[in-house]
This record gives C-alpha cells, sequence and structure tokens, in this order.
C-alpha cells in the first residue's frame, strides 16, 4: 500500500503539475507532493526495517535494505529541493530566463523525474530498471536546455545522445543476461526478476554473464558519470537549472550505480570470480585521478562541482569493487553522505551564482559578508565534500581507505593522490569565494535556507555518530551485497 | 514450414538488415536515409514474425506488429514532417572518406561474430547465427552517429542502433517479456518526441542543423 503511494503520488503530482502551470501555488504542490513522497518512503522504511525484504504486486515490485534507503534519501533530497526550487525559480522566472511554458515543463518533468527514479529503485525486473533509467534520462533532457542559451542547449543534446547511446548498451547488457537466465527459469518475465536471478545465480552461465557485464559497465556507467564516459555530466550539470543540477547529481547518479550493482552482485555470482569487481575497482580510480586534476582548470562553479561528483562516485565505485563489508558500507555510507552534501553545495551554489549574476567563480567574491549563511554554506559545504572531518564524507573515506589499506595496498597511494589533489583544488577555489569583501554588483536576495541547514546539519551527525539504526541497515545492506 | 528453411529465411533478412545499416552508414540524402531506415525496419518486424511463427510464440507477433508500426510507419513519418517543416529535405550531407568508414564497419561485423562466437556455441535456438548481426547493427549505428555531424543523421543512427538491440533480442532469446517490449517502445516513442523538440531548439538557437557548431562547452586549455 505504502508502495504504491510511494509511486503514485509522484505521478499524481507530475500530472497535476502539468495542468496547474504557471499558477501561483505550482511550487507549494511540488512541496507537497515530494513530502508525501518522502513519508511514504519512510513509512515503507521502517516497514522493511522492522520485518524484511516485500514483494510485492505479482512480483512486479520487490524492496530490500538496499533499495529501500536509496528510496528514502531520493524522496528526502528531492522534497529539499522542491523547497529550494520555489525561491529559486520564482527568481529565474523574475529575470526573465524560464517562460510561462518552461515552469510548467519544469514542474511537471521534475515530479516526473522523482517517479523514474523510484520505479528504477523498487522495481523487480531488471528489464523494467532499464527502462525506468531511460525515463529518468528523458524526463531531464530538456530540463538541462530550458534556458534555451546555446550552451545549454549543446549540453542538453550531448546530454541525450550520450546517455541514450550508453544506455542503450545496457540494454544490450540486460538481453545476455535474459539469454542466460532464459536457459534457467523458462520464457517470460520470470527470467528477469532479481529475486529469481539472485537465488539461482550459480547456475547462470557465467560466460554470457561476464559479457553482459561489459555492457552494464558501459551502459549504465555512462550515466553513473564514470571516466571516459563522463563527457555529459559537466555539461549537463552546469548549464541546467540548479534544482535540476542538484537531484541529477544527488540523486541519478545514485540510482544509475545501485543499477551497476545489483548487476555486479549477480555476474560475481555467476562467475565464482572477482571479475566485475576488478573491472568496478579501475572505472573508479580513473575516475577520481582524472576528475581530480580537472577540478584545478575549472572556472565556472557548477561545472567544478559536476567534477567533484565524478570524484565521488568514482570513490563509491571504487569501494563496491573493493568489496568486503567494510568498503561496501563505505559505499553506501558514501552514496549517501555525497547526495547530500553535494545536493547541498549546488543550493549554495545556486545562491551565489543569483547573487551575482554569473557563475564564473572569478566574479564570485566575498559571500560571507553579503550573506553569511549563503558564505558559510558554501565553506562548510565544502569542507564536507573535501573529507574533512567532522562531516559524514570523512568517515565514509576512511573506512573505504581502512580496506584499502588491508586488501590492495599497493593503490593506497593512487587513492590519495587523487583525494588531495581535488582536495587542494577545491579549498584553492572556494576560499576567494567565501571570504574578503563584497563587491558591488552583489545583489541581496531572499535565499531559502532550510534545505542547506537540514542536509549539512544530517552530514554532520553522520559523521560525529552514526545512528543505530542506520548502521544496522548498512549491515543489512552489506549482506546482500556479498 | 520447417526450422531449416526458418533459419536460411531469417539469415537472409539478417544480411539485408546488416546491407541497411551499410546503405545508412554512406547514403548522403536526408530522404534517401529515410526509406533505408523505414526497410530496415520492415526486414526486423518481418523476421520477427518468422521465428514467432515457427518458435509458435504468440507474442512475438506483437511485437512485430510493434516493430512494423512504430519502426515503419510512425518513426520514419515523424521525421519526414520533421525535415520537411524544417526545409532540409533536400539536404545533401557532406560524408568524408567512405571507403575508410566501410571498412571500419566491416572490422566491426568481424568484432561482433568474434564477441559472440561463445554465446553462439551456447544457443540452440534457430536464430543464434544471427546474434553476431544483431550486434554489428548495435556497433554500424554507433559508428554512424560518430561520422555524421547533423542532428537528424545522428538521430537516425541512434535509432538504427535500437533496431540492432530489438534484431538482439530476438535472435538471442526469441524477445523479451512483453512488458519490457512494450516500456522500450514507449521509451523511443517518448524520445522521438524529444528530439523534435530539439531539432526546433537547435534550428532556433544555432539557425542550423549542422553539430559542428555546438562544441563550445570544451574544458579550456591554459
Amino acid at each position: 500500500m505504502s508502495l504504491l503511494m510511494l509511486l503514485g503520488v509522484s505521478l499524481v503530482s507530475a500530472l497535476a503539475l502539468a495542468f496547474v502551470g504557471d499558477r501561483k501555488r505550482a511550487a507549494e504542490i511540488n512541496i507537497l507532493g515530494s513530502a508525501a513522497t518522502f513519508a511514504a518512503s519512510v513509512f515503507l522504511a521502517v516497514r522493511v526495517y522492522q520485518h524484511g525484504p516485500i514483494v510485492a504486486g505479482n512480483n512486479f515490485f520487490f524492496v530490500d535494505a538496499l533499495n529501500v534507503y536509496l528510496a528514502v534519501v531520493t524522496a528526502f533530497v528531492s522534497m529539499t529541493t522542491a523547497v529550494f526550487s520555489r525561491r529559486y525559480m520564482r527568481h529565474e522566472r523574475e529575470n526573465g530566463r524560464v517562460g510561462r511554458a518552461g515552469m510548467r515543463f519544469y514542474h511537471a518533468m521534475f515530479q516526473l523525474f522523482i517517479f523514474a527514479m523510484l520505479l528504477a529503485l523498487l522495481t523487480n525486473n531488471v528489464g523494467v530498471l532499464w527502462i525506468s533509467m531511460e525515463l529518468a534520462t528523458l524526463s531531464t533532457v530538456l530540463l538541462v536546455s530550458l534556458y534555451r542559451t546555446p550552451s545549454a542547449v549543446e549540453a542538453a543534446w550531448k546530454y541525450f545522445i550520450l546517455c541514450g547511446v550508453g544506455i542503450a548498451q545496457a540494454l544490450f547488457g540486460t538481453v545476455l543476461l535474459y539469454f542466460a537466465a532464459e536457459r534457467v527459469f523458462g520464457e517470460g518475465s520470470a527470467g528477469l526478476l532479481w529475486t529469481n536471478l539472485s537465488q539461482s545465480v550459480g547456475s547462470l552461465e557465467p560466460t554470457v554473464l561476464t559479457l553482459a557485464f561489459v555492457f552494464f559497465m558501459v551502459g549504465y556507467g555512462t550515466k553513473v558519470g564514470l571516466v571516459p564516459l563522463h563527457n555529459w555530466l559537466p555539461d549537463a550539470h552546469s548549464e541546467g537549472p540548479t534544482p535540476i543540477s542538484a537531484v541529477l547529481s544527488g540523486l541519478l547518479l545514485n540510482v544509475a550505480l545501485y543499477a551497476l550493482l545489483r548487476c555486479k552482485v549477480l555476474v560475481d555470482g555467476a562467475t565464482g570470480s572477482h571479475r566485475a569487481g576488478h573491472i568496478m575497482m579501475a572505472f573508479g580510480l580513473v575516475s577520481i585521478l582524472v576528475s581530480a586534476f580537472s577540478l584545478l582548470r575549472q572556472k565556472d562553479i557548477k561545472r567544478m562541482f559536476a567534477y567533484s561528483s565524478i570524484e565521488h562516485m568514482g570513490i563509491a565505485t571504487f569501494a563496491f569493487g573493493l568489496g568486503g563489508p567494510v568498503a561496501t558500507f563505505g559505499g553506501l555510507l558514501h552514496m549517501l553522505v555525497h547526495s547530500l552534501t553535494k545536493s547541498s553545495i549546488f543550493f549554495t551554489a545556486g545562491h551565489a551564482s543569483q547573487m551575482h549574476d554569473t557563475q564564473e567563480m572569478s566574479g564570485i567574491r566575498g559571500l560571507i559578508r553579503g550573506n553569511p549563511l549563503a558564505g558559510w554554506g558554501l565553506m562548510l559545504g565544502c569542507i564536507a565534500i573535501a573529507g574533512m572531518p567532522p562531516f559524514g564524507v570523512f568517515t565514509s573515506e576512511f573506512l573505504i581507505l581502512t580496506a584499502l589499506i588491508k586488501n590492495a595496498p599497493l593503490l593506497t597511494p593512487v587513492f590519495l593522490l587523487g583525494i588531495g589533489v581535488a582536495f587542494a583544488a577545491l579549498f584553492g577555489k572556494v576560499m576567494p569565494m567565501a571570504f574578503g569583501p563584497a563587491p558591488e554588483n552583489q545583489r541581496r536576495l531572499k535565499l531559502s535556507h532550510f534545505p542547506v541547514i537540514a542536509h549539512m546539519a544530517l552530514v554532520l551527525v553522520i559523521g560525529l555518530y552514526l545512528p543505530g539504526f542506520l548502521s544496522a541497515w548498512f549491515h543489512m545492506a552489506v549482506e546482500l551485497l556479498k | 514450414m520447417t526450422t531449416n528453411l526458418a533459419a536460411e529465411i531469417n539469415g537472409v533478412l539478417a544480411a539485408l538488415i546488416l546491407l541497411s545499416s551499410f546503405g545508412l552508414l554512406v547514403q548522403r540524402r536526408m530522404t534517401g536515409l529515410l526509406h533505408i531506415f523505414a526497410w530496415q525496419g520492415f526486414f526486423l518486424s518481418l523476421s520477427t514474425a518468422v521465428v514467432g511463427y515457427t518458435a509458435g510464440l504468440h507474442h512475438l507477433y506483437i511485437s512485430a506488429v510493434l516493430t512494423l508500426t512504430l519502426k515503419v510507419f510512425a518513426l520514419p513519418y515523424i521525421l519526414y514532417v520533421l525535415i520537411h517543416k524544417l526545409k532540409i529535405h533536400r539536404e545533401v550531407e557532406e560524408v568524408v572518406n567512405i571507403p575508410t568508414t566501410m571498412l571500419i564497419g566491416i572490422a566491426l561485423v568481424i568484432f561482433s561474430y568474434h564477441l559472440t562466437a561463445p554465446i553462439r556455441e551456447l544457443s540452440t535456438l534457430v536464430t543464434r547465427s544471427t546474434l553476431a548481426v544483431a550486434l554489428a547493427t548495435v556497433l554500424l549505428g554507433l559508428l554512424m552517429m560518430i561520422t555524421r555531424k547533423k542532428a537528424v543523421t545522428q538521430i537516425i543512427g541512434f535509432l538504427a542502433l535500437e533496431n540492432g538491440l530489438f534484431f538482439a533480442a530476438t535472435s538471442a532469446t526469441y524477445g523479451m517479456p512483453l512488458v519490457v517490449e512494450l516500456g522500450v517502445a514507449l521509451d523511443i516513442l517518448i524520445a522521438a518526441f524529444i528530439f523534435g523538440i530539439f531539432f526546433f531548439q537547435i534550428r532556433t538557437t544555432f539557425d542550423s542543423l549542422d553539430l559542428k557548431q555546438l562544441e563550445k562547452l570544451k574544458e579550456e586549455d591554459f
């Protein structure tokens, strides 16, 4: 019941918002819809926590500790983003960057995007997982080009083509997976159900699954933004409206990584080796290094944090590839804290660029003087994302590092080099923006600080002390990923 | 129809699909591209129906009809209307270095046969030998997207790539479950509307559909 509500609310809100359009209450409906989705997700999570995994809807849905935790994160961040976007988009509307049709489109597609991600997380069918990942891309493509500037259109086209082609490879992987499964389960949907596949993973043909994983890696890896498949990501994140950058970076990448994880479990189970894990480690490590050095040369604030997202997705992918309970625990925690921190940073980056009418970092100065909350939000967000204690990213990176030193000590310097360079790059760029005197042309705006404060507080709490239920939850998820 | 005959018919259809992929790779005229694309969809749909008949699987008829309406009528029609509205139906695209492109294409086909060899040995279906052709179609679609610089031709390359995926599904497994096929078809239909909107957005922002102008977003050099 709560499952239907979780998916239904966002779909109904999308339809309602398409109908309401650019009227006065659209933003409030958007917030209300997301809040209801969040409430439903918490309700569902409590049930899973108490009674274990749920299979529902004639085997169509499957909810376990792994996906319900991501569903809660998705619903929570989309709720706070809806709160943030109320003032932000109103401001963009007043500035004339978005028109009436744009606002209608924005609100409806925002909810459809949330629906697509939740469906991807909760479905039991690997084919439907692919369909909803594609739907998530399609619903955000035209949001990236919302401002209709030449660079926005270019970014959206790139996003559409690269992700479309990428995810087509994942469909080929799904065909191969079904080919292997059909020999065990016979004709029909049964061969694509995760619950069936994971139980009899040993009887799936290893050669076919290894080949399938290559296609999954390229396909879903494109959506995760792993180097060298990452080209669409910095463009889409920097040219789209800031709330969309926040959900793309904080949520979509997580969902894509989730899809990849599910495939990895199957392939490693079938081959009885650690080959899929090794491929993921390689992609992760290359992503960390390339994005860390790319961070050094950025001039656009949102583009810089987009590269930082590639780095953190690389860290999480690396951790899951490394395997073992500690690294997997660290990876799951990292997905959570990255999602919270990065969306909060995008909120403050959006504030900063609206105050200065530019996304160029050289034009953003004296943020703390101009608006202390926005300035400190950016500064603390940067401290958190760079992996400094006492924030949650430190905890997760520390766990991953511990596992790394134990299992693959030779890779430790490479990993640390990436993190170190990223740290230096981020600080070098953010300090001048936060401190110093405010420039003359800085504007005073009414900003919504609640989402930033909420996210940063959560990341701080997770960094200082991991609540018992959360760690128990992660332990359940770690069991599933073994 | 005996199984042998079906396998042979299917082989011929696979060859025709592969041929049309090469045709797409070198065709310069917009309307010519649309015709080849529609023919490829037709062969695909016919092959699905033949497989459905020999294997006695009725859900394959549904996907054959789906392919026929979507790939042979709906999508070419949408593209036809679009290129007429954008007044580019007479345009001739410059395709550089056709011989090299063809050679790369042939190399991709050989690569596909090599890659799918272990699967061919495992499979017992009549269609198993066509899986390599399906993968080749996917890779040739990809090659077309890389070599072409016009928005419309890139989209046709993308759709040809999807054709390859559909063909892979019928040749490796007698088709995916119906819920998946319907979902994929829906996604393609949504994508069709989106690229339609895109053509107009690109046209109004850049005054042409040439993607050479979409090269602004790059990392700056120091």
